[in-house]
């Protein structure tokens, strides 16, 4: 049923569960908000969106208030206005004034609404916080002095994750949002995912940057710094320099790159055609033996810490095939440094990630223990920062291939990217192996949990995609019980894949992701080579340097296992 | 040194023990969070990390959030308690007939600050707003007893009482 109001002497008819900031939404209208997310449950802690009903004169939070049928509501009243600079300014009298050297800075949305509200000085002042930084962990640092108490991480790691790693604690003017005892983050089931970072509007929590340790290594004549670039960072980077959502920026993501001065620029799409091979094969074992089934991948490091915390009873079942970026980093410091004549030590290897987990798995004791580990990992954000720190004119640069050696890739290696690419990129590799026929499109969604069936020679394959750790964990729960039909599951910690990804651009809605994850897809469509196997790159690798997947070589270099960690 | 993993996994079988117990009268349910707090509180006069750490596992709730309920509610405890509770009443009557002068009096006997407890673990100290026992003002309660109308120098012989 819908209903009729007005808003601003505008009629607009909407749904009759619809709140008045959607309904305002529908007219043009955009009222500030600030714990208000629209892929969040509503909340109504912050009263930034607050309107005047014009019949009772009544200020109602809009975002948590429903329409009612011929209700009028003033948006911008001198009362309504008033209302919502003074409640921000309540907010500010409790925030640090330290905006210029924030890492937050420039994309902080309470700066935004203090400029939108026209905030030019707080009328308040009184006691304030001061809490520790918590930058123990390798992925994220939390300053909870500047966090405004809006809920929004506390939300998302609740109902999109399922883990609750941040809470609301103590009360009143002593609220804080922290983690049991104050444990340091990084020491407790978090999974280092990140989604609390993308939802922030302050910089109350953030990555933990590792900018100047890449300026560092570029600066150091004696290291030979290469950098590799995840499938998901072409969707999403040229967003910060005012392109489309979505864009493709491959070619200005190299040249960009190479302005600032790495030695090669590789690209981790090569390495997930990699990881196609070893864990496409491995699952092909899996499946025939019927050992160790449903398969589940492993390339998403939030994911993986998840399943260490909550679901140890199915390690074995976590393919053991590293992610891309480790896989990248372990050719680089074997098959590449031979192939360049280079020391070991002069190798310096860089990611830049969609993700603050990549940081954590960059320092997993199994990777340095072997050597292979990836020296720095930066998210899109800080690669965004990096780049305007030299003045690169970004959507104007001309752009440039990718380096040879491990810098081609496939349609298969670039939906990695979002979800349901990992499984999809598998499986073509897996059927065509196995009977020589090709997969189908799988159009899987975006969102939640996707099924496919696929048909392999006589057999069906159950394939299941979960997006967000909450959504996994309703699969897992299901695979333990000894309920489950499936044989293939993918888990991405983040919504939509790594395009949704904890250190991707900000803010960062579902709308957002939809456009990058579609940006992907048509990438893959528009590839001449679409199938990992076919990677001439790849071929030549395992041909001059890892002979068969799965082979004594590739067991050593692109294997890897897991972990039981307690669930604090 | 010899390793001590199997005596403190043992001890900490052993200190949890009572928390098992109470906690087989309960389903695990989100709803039995804070009935689980207060017995729990009445078991180890205060929450111990540990405890607060099992009842999560047990509700299958996540660390943060049983430590978000503990935090809110000024019941419960985190730090180590006085075997004897002093209250001392801050309420209006109490104020007007000198229940800071019993305040201090106490905190200068103890050698603790208000919220404090010694480290014999003997006394906790806390003010609180009103007890409801108005006609005794100043009134302060140890434990369960009620002592009123006091003066501070009675106060060296209710506490030797609880010694």
């Amino acid at each position: 049923m819908t209903i009729t109001l007005t808003i601003d002497d505008q009629e607009v008819e909407v749904k009759e569960d619809a709140t008045i900031l959607e309904a305002a939404k529908k007219v043009g209208i955009d009222i500030p908000t600030l714990c208000y997310h629209p892929d969040l449950t509503e909340f109504g802690s912050c009263r930034v969106c607050v309107v005047e009903n014009e019949e009772s004169g009544d200020l109602l939070a809009s975002c948590v208030t429903p329409v009612s049928d011929g209700m009028e509501i003033s948006t911008n009243s001198a009362k309504a206005r008033t209302a919502r600079r003074t409640n921000l300014e309540l907010l500010l009298a409790n925030h640090p004034n330290e905006c210029l050297t924030c890492d937050q800075n420039g994309m902080c949305e309470l700066q935004d609404a203090a400029y939108n509200l026209g905030v030019t000085e707080v009328s308040f002042s009184g006691e304030t916080t001061d809490y520790e930084v918590d930058d123990v962990g390798p992925s994220l640092k939390r300053e909870p002095s500047k966090c405004i108490l809006c809920g929004r991480c506390v939300r998302v790691c609740e109902e999109v994750q399922g883990v609750s790693a941040l809470e609301f604690t103590e009360r009143g003017f002593d609220s804080v949002v922290t983690t049991a005892f104050d444990m340091p983050q990084s020491e407790i089931n978090c999974a280092n995912c990140g989604q609390c970072a993308t939802v922030c509007p302050t910089g109350a929590i953030t990555e933990k940057s590792c900018v100047s340790k890449v300026w560092g290594a570029l600066e150091n004549e004696d290291k030979h710094v290469i950098v590799q670039t995840a499938p998901s960072i072409q969707a999403t980077v040229g967003e910060e320099f005012g392109m489309e959502e979505g864009s493709i920026v491959t070619e200005k993501l190299a040249a960009a790159l190479d302005k600032l001065g790495f030695d090669k620029i590789f690209s981790t799409d090569f390495a997930a055609d990699l990881t196609i091979m070893e864990e496409g094969n491995e699952f092909i074992k899996r499946f025939q033996g019927d050992k160790h089934l449903p398969h589940i991948t492993s390339c998403c490091p939030g994911w993986v810490k998840f399943c260490e915390h909550n679901y140890p009873d199915l390690i074995e079942n976590l393919s053991s095939a590293k992610s891309p970026m480790s896989m990248f980093s372990a050719i680089a410091k074997s098959y590449y440094v031979e192939e360049m004549d280079l020391d070991e030590d002069e190798l310096y290897v860089v990611g830049v990630m969609p993700c603050t987990a990549k940081k954590f798995e960059m320092n997993r004791d199994e990777l340095i223990e072997t050597g292979s580990e990836t020296d720095a990992v930066i998210t899109t954000r800080e690669l965004v920062r990096m780049i305007k720190e030299v003045g690169l004119d970004f959507a104007n640069l001309e752009g440039r291939e990718y380096d040879d050696m491990m810098g081609t890739s496939t349609g298969a290696a670039n939906i990695f990217g979002t979800t349901g690419g990992v499984a999809e990129a598998s499986l073509r590799t897996v059927k065509e192996k196995l009977t020589g026929e090709s997969l189908g499109r799988l159009n899987l969604g975006f969102e939640g949990i996707n099924e496919a069936e696929i048909e392999i020679g006589d057999e069906t394959v159950n394939v299941a995609i979960a997006n967000g750790l909450s959504n996994a964990a309703e699969i897992l729960d299901e695979v333990r019980e000894g309920n489950s039909k499936y044989d293939f599951i993918e888990v991405m910690a983040c919504p939509y894949g790594c395009v949704g990804g904890g250190g991707q651009p900000v803010p960062a809605t579902d709308e957002r992701k939809q456009k990058r994850g579609e940006g992907l897809k048509n990438m893959d469509g528009a590839k001449t080579i679409r199938k990992s196997h076919e990677n001439p790159e790849i071929l030549k690798l395992y041909d001059e340097f890892l002979g068969e997947p799965l082979g004594g070589e590739s067991h050593h270099l692109l294997h890897t296992r897991y972990k039981e960690r307690e669930r604090n | 040194m010899a390793c001590q993993c199997g005596n403190e996994e043992q001890n900490r079988e052993e200190f949890l023990a009572p928390l098992r117990e109470l906690l087989e009268d309960y389903e695990s349910k989100e709803k039995y969070l804070i009935p689980i707090l207060q017995d729990a509180q009445e078991e180890y006069g205060y929450l111990p990390k540990d405890v607060l750490r099992e009842i999560s596992g047990f509700l299958n709730l996540s660390f943060s959030q049983v430590y978000g309920v503990a935090t809110f509610y000024s019941q419960f405890h985190l730090e180590p308690r006085g075997e004897n509770i002093i209250r001392v009443c801050m309420g209006t009557a109490c104020h007007v007939r000198g229940g800071e002068k019993i305040l201090e009096k106490i905190k200068d006997e103890l050698g603790i600050e208000d919220g404090g407890t010694t480290d014999d673990l003997h006394f906790t100290l806390e003010s609180v707003a009103c007890i409801g026992a108005c006609g005794l003002a100043p009134v302060i309660m140890v434990n369960d007893d009620t002592h009123g109308r006091l003066t501070p120098e009675q106060v060296p012989e209710i506490i030797e009482e609880y010694k």
